[in-house]
């Protein structure tokens, strides 16, 4: 059976959740193998939970000499790679770094590029959610290895238990690839919740909130949820930015998103649409917002949510 | 300094957008615009025209790919600063994909000449892919500046503000190079009534692909490396149970319902 290969999206060796579910759906077009690009220490100590979501081999790109730079290296190295495995496809994380880097690769290998899918097929025929969702999409590269972005949550993460074996992949990196330096990086503070794009649950307040955040807060603790935003609130300096959903800002697929305070601007749907359960909370019953929902409360959003933080809190 | 923006002619996300028999997005059917997010390019490419030590040695040239009603994404450009247009137009060009329309752009780029700086917007309101600026870079063998909240240039360093996928970063190129820029770089600029009539003077080409060396058999719909098999419209969503908060019953109907989902 081919190669798929993955490219493991981490944060200093720490392998964020979507690899995991790209993992899964790797197995659908043939055996994965892990790209992990660091240092050979963390990417042997990465290797064993890729192996145990379905990773056979994990090839450790040493990263010393090219992680101050964006996207081109990256780009070259897997050029390397593919030219070495002859994969029957690779698999990214749809997020700026992952789609950036399939992006040279497709132009570097001649190969067709499918971006923000959220399921493929055996056989490599992915699903994609376009117009702020109001299509579903089929599609298939056709031409050379397969390079496809899939967005988080789009499979289950599935523990398989294969080898895992690493291998120390050593690639030439040219200078013109270098050119675009990374002069400073300041990760974002830990908010303790879960990660916007990963989690199950989303609570999300808009304009509607005035500024106050807590019952956002309250009730997304008290669910176990990551909190979100839109433009608006977070134009208003009321979030930072990372914490907005929609067209500009992070795209989210949860089992249940709940808007709060927000009125359905086709920009935020953008980012929101493909939830499985839509909960809002509005003021205002002609929001647009209530067109999308499986349950709506028309109502004060300071009154419902801290009402209903309590009951959830008493019910556990 | 010479800047080329890409503008793309999206249709109105505002509309009923939908897709033809073929497959391919439909381009004529639904009005269409300068894409919202390509808005923010034309801005900053003008700010930075004017920000420099003698605007009037910058050019901004506005560039776009797409089918005859396309030329409108240039027009708004031109009326809200750009100092040109170009437009690539050739019935060859339609059901492009990413591969194909960033092979244009760059062979519509090195024909008026590489300029100093490629400004793109971070995606485009139809397809979303936030894909074609790397595509360009990559083919045009530029480093690529992208996704940038704010933007600074100093002789021919550029250094930018970004909100990256896991941390704020700073990154930094030597032009020329290609740039993507975000909403967060700030509202773009009104066309005013003068800018409009301004516009109508300025010099606005017209390209086909042998204007600029590309052969028609290697773009277009039959030839894209990916292929779409189907498009099929949402089914409506079923209308949601909707409550009205009366002393306190919004919360409990809340709690009822996310429990009766098994989300406590
Ligand atoms: C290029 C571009 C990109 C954009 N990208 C994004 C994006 O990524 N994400 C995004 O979200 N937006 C985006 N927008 C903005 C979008 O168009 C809307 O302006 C924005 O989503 C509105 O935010 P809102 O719903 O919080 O505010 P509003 O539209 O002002 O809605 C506030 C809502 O709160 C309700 N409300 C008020 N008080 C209460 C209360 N006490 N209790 C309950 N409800 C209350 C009101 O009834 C109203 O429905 C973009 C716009 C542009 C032009
Ligand atoms: N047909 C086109 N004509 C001009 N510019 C384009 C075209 N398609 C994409 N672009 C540019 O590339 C950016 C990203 O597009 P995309 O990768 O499609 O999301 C857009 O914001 C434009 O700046």
């Amino acid at each position: 059976m081919s190669e798929v290969l993955v490219v493991v999206d981490h944060v200093d060796g720490a392998i964020r959740k979507p690899t995991l579910e790209l993992l899964t759906l790797a197995r659908k077009l043939g055996e994965p193998s892990a790209v992990f690009f660091g240092s050979p220490e963390a990417g042997t100590a990465a290797a064993e939970k890729l192996g145990k979501h379905g990773a056979e081999k994990v090839y450790v790109v040493d990263d010393a000499e090219i992680k101050g730079y964006l996207v081109a290296p990256k780009a070259e190295a897997l050029q390397q790679l593919v030219e070495k495995t002859s994969p029957a496809g690779v698999l990214f994380v749809s997020g700026y770094e992952g789609k950036e880097v399939a992006a040279r690769l497709a132009i570097k290998i001649g190969a067709g590029l499918i971006t923000d899918a959220v399921d493929i097929e055996d056989g490599g025929v992915t699903t994609q959610s376009v117009f702020a969702g109001n299509y579903t999409v089929k599609a298939k590269v056709t031409t050379g290895v397969p390079l496809i972005t899939v967005k988080p949550n789009s499979a289950p993460v599935e523990e398989v238990g294969a080898a895992g074996t690493v291998e120390q992949f050593a690639a030439t990196i040219s200078e013109s690839a270098k050119k675009a330096q990374i002069v400073a990086a300041q990760p974002r503070k830990a908010s303790g919740r879960p990660e916007l794009t990963e989690a199950a649950i989303v609570v999300s307040g808009g304009r509607g909130t005035g500024g106050d955040f807590a019952p956002i807060e309250g009730l997304a603790d008290a669910l176990g949820a990551a909190v979100g935003a839109s433009r608006a609130a977070v134009d208003s300096g009321w979030m930072p930015h990372s914490f907005q959903v929609g067209q500009t800002g992070k795209v989210v697929s949860p089992q249940l998103y709940v808007a709060n305070g927000i009125s359905g601007a086709i920009q935020h749907r953008a980012g929101m649409q493909t939830s499985k359960t839509i909960v809002a909370v509005n003021k205002d019953e002609e929001a647009p917002i209530f067109e999308l929902v499986d349950f709506g409360v028309v109502g004060d959003l300071h009154k419902v949510l801290p009402a209903a933080t309590e009951q959830i809190e008493g019910r556990k | 300094m010479n800047i080329v923006v890409c503008v793309k002619y999206v249709p109105d996300a505002t509309a009923d957008r939908r897709f033809e028999s073929d497959n391919t997005v439909d381009r004529v059917g639904v009005d269409g615009l300068l894409s919202e997010l390509d808005e923010y390019a034309v801005e900053q490419a003008l700010q930075l025209k004017e920000k420099s030590e003698n605007p009037e040695d910058v050019t901004v040239t506005a560039l776009t790919i797409g089918p005859e009603k396309a030329v409108d994404a240039v027009r708004k450009a031109l009326q809200m600063g750009a100092d040109q247009g170009v437009h690539v137009t050739d019935e060859a060009i339609a059901g492009s994909d990413y591969i194909a329309t960033s092979l244009v752009l760059a062979k519509a780029i090195e024909k008026v000449g590489v300029p100093d700086l490629v400004i793109c917007g971070m995606a485009s309101t139809d397809a979303s892919g936030s894909v074609v600026p790397a595509m360009l870079a990559e083919r045009l063998d530029l480093p690529q500046v992208t996704f940038a909240s704010v933007i600074e240039s100093q002789g021919d360093q550029v250094r930018i503000k970004r909100d990256g996928d896991t941390a704020t970063e700073v990154i930094g190129a030597t032009m020329p190079l290609v740039l993507s820029v975000t909403d967060q770089t700030g509202e773009a600029r009104y066309p005013s009534f003068k800018g409009i009539m301004a516009a109508k003077k300025k010099p606005l080409e017209t390209l086909s692909l042998s204007d600029i060396g590309v052969d028609a058999g290697e773009v277009g719909l039959s030839v894209a490396w990916s292929t779409v098999d189907e498009a099929t419209e949402r089914p409506p969503r079923t209308a949601g149970e909707i409550v009205k908060d009366e002393d306190g019953s919004g919360s409990t109907a809340l709690t009822e319902f996310l429990v009766s989902k098994k989300f406590i």
